[in-house]
């Protein structure tokens, strides 16, 4: 099977630089599966995991809480703004985190249409890190 | 003449000077590797995020609702100010460097007639400012007691800075900072940071192949989200940048430091030898010409 260069990175680290068969983003607008030869885009993450596969089977689980990706081709970069494999995540962390996020989400009810947006994706990551999380 | 007593005194307390300093050189050198690390291990993203940048840019460019991060307000009046430095001191002319970089800068647009406020990150810098420009401090942050800068702080302060500019609090946004451009030299420069600074693009908003990006879900959107990283990764890049050179600076004032103390060791050693055996001589005379006297 054909394959293409896959590189994620976060701000403080370059976490994974290597050819892979196929990735599933979780994409804003739904998960996307990229295979060699894709057109070339630009698009905005949401929380969720990305899927590594190959030989039929995901050889990777990495959960993002957002970022961007770009994807030509050949290659496709994924700028996410924190990852972390699905075996390293902590339930508990997860949760206080869910936790964090109504407490904003609360708070910017009130607020721009925008700061209220930005609460409802912090949220709807957390939520899907404590459900990722729970099923590792 | 100094007596011995004092003079051995004062050498063993240049030489304990000596140890302390060799031991800060060492210490200063190890941190400055990892600091170095660190901005390496957050480049590949910056380089990233800049191509993206570029061919985004291109896209919205001439679009009159570009995001005020982007374009700025359109005006020319209010001056921010972000001047990174060390907590600490003990590195030679690192914080001064940049203290003074930034009072030029400052006096120089307000002779222009602008506005400025300042916002210090780093304990040093805002001891220097205050003194002259206490009443344009808006902000100050320390990372005091923190191991290590981490991109959550870049991000509080990016988010700070946002925050301002919806409020209408500035113009125009400039990180003035030390860039590490070796282990030695330090230059203290500025960055504008509001209004973005676009990077160019290779192909007007295409890849090499000269391919159109699709967006999704649109150009707009995206760039609302990603300029706000933008802005928290330059800090970020500043502020690694800036615990670098502290670091550098710090082992090159402290190797200088070690090398003077052994210099001044070589020379108090010299005059105790001299004085010793002074007194010796002084005291074979007295003997001498006691006996001579019997």
């Amino acid at each position: 099977m054909k394959t293409f260069d896959l590189e994620l990175v976060s701000p403080e680290k370059l976490l994974l630089s290597r050819p892979v068969e196929m990735a599933i983003i979780p994409a804003a607008e739904g998960d996307m599966g990229i295979l060699a030869g894709h057109s070339p885009m630009i698009i905005a993450l949401k929380g969720g995991v990305i899927e590594v596969r190959g030989g039929g089977h995901a050889t990777e689980r990495l959960f993002v809480a957002g970022g961007f990706a770009e994807i030509t081709p050949g290659r496709v970069t994924v700028l996410a703004d924190e990852a972390t494999p699905l075996a390293q995540l902590s339930r508990s962390e997860a949760e206080a985190r869910v936790k964090d996020a109504e407490a904003a989400y609360e708070k910017a009810v009130d607020d721009t249409p925008e700061a209220r947006e930005q609460a409802m994706d912090r949220l709807i990551a957390a939520r899907t890190m404590v459900e990722v999380a729970g099923a590792a | 003449m100094a007596n011995l007593k004092e003079l051995r005194g004062r050498i063993n307390s240049v030489k304990s000077t000596r140890k302390i300093t060799q031991a800060m050189k060492m210490v200063a050198a190890a941190k400055l590797r990892r600091a170095q690390q660190q901005a390496e291990a957050a480049r590949p993203y910056a380089e990233r995020m800049e191509r993206m940048l570029a061919s985004l840019g291109a896209a919205v460019a001439g679009n009159p609702d570009a995001p005020k991060l982007l374009v700025g307000t359109g005006a020319d009046k209010v001056h921010l100010l972000v001047v990174v430095t060390a907590d600490r001191g003990l590195a030679g002319p690192f914080n001064t460097n940049v203290g003074r970089f930034a009072r030029n800068h400052i006096r120089e647009l307000e002779a222009q007639g602008k506005t400025v406020k300042v916002i210090t990150v780093g304990r040093k810098g805002n001891v220097y400012l205050k003194r002259e420009f206490a009443s344009r401090l808006v902000g100050e942050i320390t990372f005091m007691g923190k191991k290590r800068v981490g991109f959550e702080e870049a991000d509080a302060l990016a988010a700070k800075i946002t925050g301002m500019l919806e409020a209408g609090e500035f113009d125009v946004c400039t990180l003035v900072y030390n860039r590490f451009r070796n282990v030695i030299t330090q230059v203290p420069s500025a960055q504008q940071l509001i209004p973005t600074v676009l990077p160019e693009a290779d192909v007007a908003g295409g890849d090499a192949t000269g391919a159109w990006y699709e967006y999704e879900p649109d150009e707009a959107t995206i760039l609302a989200q990603i300029l706000p990283k933008n802005l928290a990764i330059q800090i970020y890049r500043a502020l690694l940048e800036n615990s670098a050179g502290f670091f550098g600076s710090q082992m090159t004032a402290m190797d200088n430091a070690t090398r003077n103390a052994g210099d001044m060791i070589n020379k108090l050693t010299l005059t105790y030898n001299r004085t010793r055996q002074a007194n010796i001589t002084k005291e074979l005379i007295e003997i001498i010409s006691g006996a001579e006297a019997i």
